[in-house]
């Protein structure tokens, strides 16, 4: 008898092949990329790979923050972007890194200088792997071309799993156009260190719903990590289950429905002054899928001092104990843990702490003050949020721009909100947007941003136009770099240094000039009208408001104080 | 309080896997007192043994760190458990011939052995804990060390087993009584970044 392998023999194919038969095989249906000399195999090969789009960047860092877009909005699915050796892989690092503070899976594929040249200083040779280790979850040097199709198949294992994030393979040229047998790694991926947390254990379960049982005045905050699990639905049950009010991290804005009666707001830094009352007045504090960082803590003595018990659920077991200890800890997607726990919660509710809750609420509601009839950054938020129909997806860049876009999100339901929150990357939010339309070609999206941070990746513009990405840009611009600008006006003796921006684009000509459709008023009675304009047109439109150069951000924490320190809009 | 602590790592043995570790150690500000890598019992896994000076909550956040790193497959912090931590050293000492006597007594009484005898020096050899070689070369400045080189501890714990506890901080018991507090050595201020 002729053996199976020999009637059906695997077939032959170059490295590159391999390597994009085995994204299809990760479900990828879209690559953000950019060619170059050691990566031109596999664009070699790309075009006969119809499923596999290919969306033609204008800069590698556009790449990334697209297909970060694409796995934020697409939950499940891995981002993945195309870079060529040297200058190109090293153009990726901030997206990576965006990606890493974030916990986005993508996985990056990078060209490298052939196996026989690395270590010559060739030209456009980087230590890709040395540069942005610390930015990844991981990366891999692939060195055979018989292990492309087990590494692939890893690293979107590892991205995926656990606490997702940015993989990096470095795929250098000689193999990509080797030749071996493919055969796809049959069976899911294993890695040796990888141990998949034990279901929650169910006394610390009890205990937690005992300590909800018990607590007189009940506060949850979450972050990102809800939103990664899609445990919104369990999260507004567990809240309405025992009537604890929720507030959230910059990252879980829009996961909880801000009309919801027991919606607190964003929490820390810039958070709302009612939040930070109650979470100081808090005895039991349920953190859920968050860091707790500094913008979360502010003064870290300050934070929630009244408190008895301290509840910290995360997927990741180096963040219980990082930045606050809790007394309780699970280590658990959010999802999981919450279908655990919400059986052994009993209904209730603290009214006197409730009604305390919606007094701090009425005191310190969050508001804009429009001293001079300049068109402020919240009229022109509110009017697009009247037009969200709580289904659109808004992205936020970085900046006064971002908070005031997170404060006035006012959804009925749970909705995607998306930003940098954990870098805090400028330039941002106009690339990832692209990743998020093409993941999303049924939701309207909307792109909040700086002149500043616009004009960051501005050279998107192209892409946009070239591929109808249908995304209302909506500038707020206030002529300076308006974040930094309100930091030296309070905190760094008023010394206003290197923030202007006046010398900026004329942004409908410059729309013009990349043919995006782009309009322009400074006037408060035109929003409305524009914002609908905008939306009636098919494809990418750019909206530029010259907003009151002075608007500032509040409620805000002076630099150095405590959550009850917040300094609010008067 | 800061301690010394001793960490059994079993890793990969891939390209790269010491830069990694190396990596998120200097990143994370946690400052290494020895670290000695080497092969196993199994080729395609490395032992590396990681003295970090740092406090206990640090401690705690440097494993965690550590068990994270995608080529760390388990960790085992074996400081205070009944193990074997047994370091190298050779000196070359200043050996004139008239007090070449007293060196090798000296040496002896180590239960060292000298493994280069050359006109003016000699290369001595000592194992032992990290404590016992500090000893022996205390000892031994006065007679001029002329150069010294240290392997840094490698350890296993006694007994039948091979391992005592791998730490699984995915399913650990994380219940403390403690309250939010700033880790140790973390700046307790705001950083105010934009
Ligand atoms: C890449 C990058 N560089 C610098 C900063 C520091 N920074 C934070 S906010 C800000 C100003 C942003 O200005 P703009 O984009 O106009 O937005 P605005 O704050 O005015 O809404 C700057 C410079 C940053 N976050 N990212």
């Amino acid at each position: 008898m002729i053996p199976a392998a020999e009637l059906h023999p695997a077939p032959r194919l170059t490295g590159a092949q391999i390597a994009l038969e085995c994204l299809i095989r990760e479900g990828v249906d879209t690559i953000f990329g950019y060619p170059g000399g050691a990566n031109l195999w596999l664009y070699r090969w790309l075009p006969e790979y119809p499923q596999l789009r290919h969306v033609l960047v204008r800069h590698e860092q556009g790449g990334a923050h697209a297909a970060d877009g694409y796995a934020r909005s697409k939950r499940g699915s891995v981002g993945v972007v195309f870079a060529t050796s040297g200058p190109g892989a090293l153009n990726l690092v901030t997206g990576l890194a965006t990606a890493y503070m974030d916990s986005v899976p993508i996985v990056a594929i990078t060209g490298q200088v052939p196996t026989t040249a690395i270590g010559t200083d060739a030209f456009q040779e980087s230590d890709v792997i040395g540069s942005t280790m610390s930015v990844v979850k991981h990366s891999y040097l692939i060195t055979r071309v018989d292990d492309v199709a087990a590494t692939i198949r890893e690293a979107f294992h590892v991205a995926r799993t656990g606490r997702p994030g940015p993989v990096l393979i470095d795929f250098p040229k000689d193999l990509q156009a080797a030749v071996t047998a493919f055969s796809y790694p049959e069976g899911p991926a294993r890695l040796r260190s990888f141990r998949a947390p034990a279901p929650p254990d169910p006394a610390k379960l009890r205990r937690i719903a005992q300590l909800i049982r018990e607590a007189k005045r009940p506060v949850i905050l979450f972050g990102r990590g809800v939103v990664i699990a899609q445990a919104e639905e369990e999260l507004m049950q567990l809240a309405h289950l025992a009537g604890i009010p929720v507030g959230w991290t910059l990252l879980g804005t829009g996961a909880f429905p801000v009309n919801d009666p027991l919606a607190l707001q964003m929490v820390g830094f810039m958070g709302a002054g009612y939040t930070n009352k109650a979470v100081c007045a808090a005895d039991l504090l349920i953190m859920i899928g968050m860091r707790c960082d500094d913008r979360v803590t502010t003064r870290i003595d300050s934070f929630a001092p009244d408190i008895e018990h301290l509840v910290h659920i995360d997927i990741d077991p180096a963040e219980i104990g990082k930045n606050v200890v809790p007394h309780i800890s699970l280590v658990a997607d959010a999802r999981t843990a919450l279908r655990e726990l919400i059986p052994l919660v009993e209904p209730k509710r603290e009214h006197t702490w409730l009604t305390r809750v919606d007094q701090w609420k009425e005191e310190h509601p969050v508001r804009f003050v429009n001293h001079n009839g300049l068109l402020q950054p919240q009229e022109v938020l509110q009017e697009m949020y009247a037009r969200c129909h709580d289904e659109a997806i808004v992205l936020a860049d970085v900046g006064q721009n971002q908070i005031w876009a997170a404060l006035w999100f006012s959804y009925g339901r749970p909705g995607l909100f998306l930003n940098s929150g954990g870098t805090g990357t400028m330039g941002y939010a106009f690339p990832a947007s692209m990743g998020v339309k093409l993941a999303n070609p049924d939701r309207t999206v909307f792109c909040v941003t700086g002149e500043g941070g616009f004009v960051m990746n501005m050279q998107e513009m192209a892409t946009f136009v070239e591929n109808d990405i249908d995304v209302k840009v909506i500038i707020l611009n206030n002529a300076s770099l308006g974040m930094v600008r309100q930091f030296q006006d309070d905190f760094y003796e008023g010394v206003r240094s290197a923030v202007d921006l006046s010398f900026t684009p004329d942004f409908v000509k410059l729309g013009d000039a990349f043919g995006m459709k782009a309009m322009s008023t400074r006037r408060r009675e035109d929003v409305g009208a524009m914002l609908d304009e905008a939306l009636a047109h098919r494809g990418p439109v750019l909206l530029n408001f010259d907003i009151d150069p002075d608007a500032n951000v509040y409620p805000i924490v002076p630099l150095g104080k405590g959550m009850l320190d917040f300094v609010e809009a008067s | 309080m800061s301690q010394s602590r001793l960490l059994s790592v079993l890793v990969e043995n891939k390209p790269g896997v010491l830069q990694r570790v190396a990596s998120m150690i200097r990143r994370r500000g946690f400052n290494i007192d020895s670290l000695s890598v080497g092969p196993t019992e199994d080729e395609t896994v490395s032992r590396m043994t990681i003295a970090v000076h740092v406090g206990r909550q640090q401690a705690e956040q440097a494993t965690k760190q550590l068990a994270k790193l995608v080529d760390v497959i388990t960790i085992d912090d074996i400081t205070g458990l009944r193990n074997v931590a047994h370091e190298l050293v050779l000196l070359r000492m200043h050996a004139p011939p008239g007090e070449r006597t007293e060196l090798l007594n000296m040496v002896e009484i180590f239960r060292g052995r000298v493994v280069d005898v050359a006109a003016s020096t000699i290369i001595a050899e000592v194992t032992g804990s990290t404590e016992k070689i500090d000893n022996f070369i205390d000892l031994m400045r006065p007679y001029g060390i002329k150069e010294l080189a240290r392997s840094g501890a490698v350890a296993l714990v006694r007994g039948d087993q091979a391992r005592i506890r791998v730490l699984d901080f995915a399913n650990g018991d994380d219940d403390r009584g403690a309250v939010p507090q700033a880790p140790a050595g973390a700046a307790g201020d705001q950083m105010g970044n934009v």
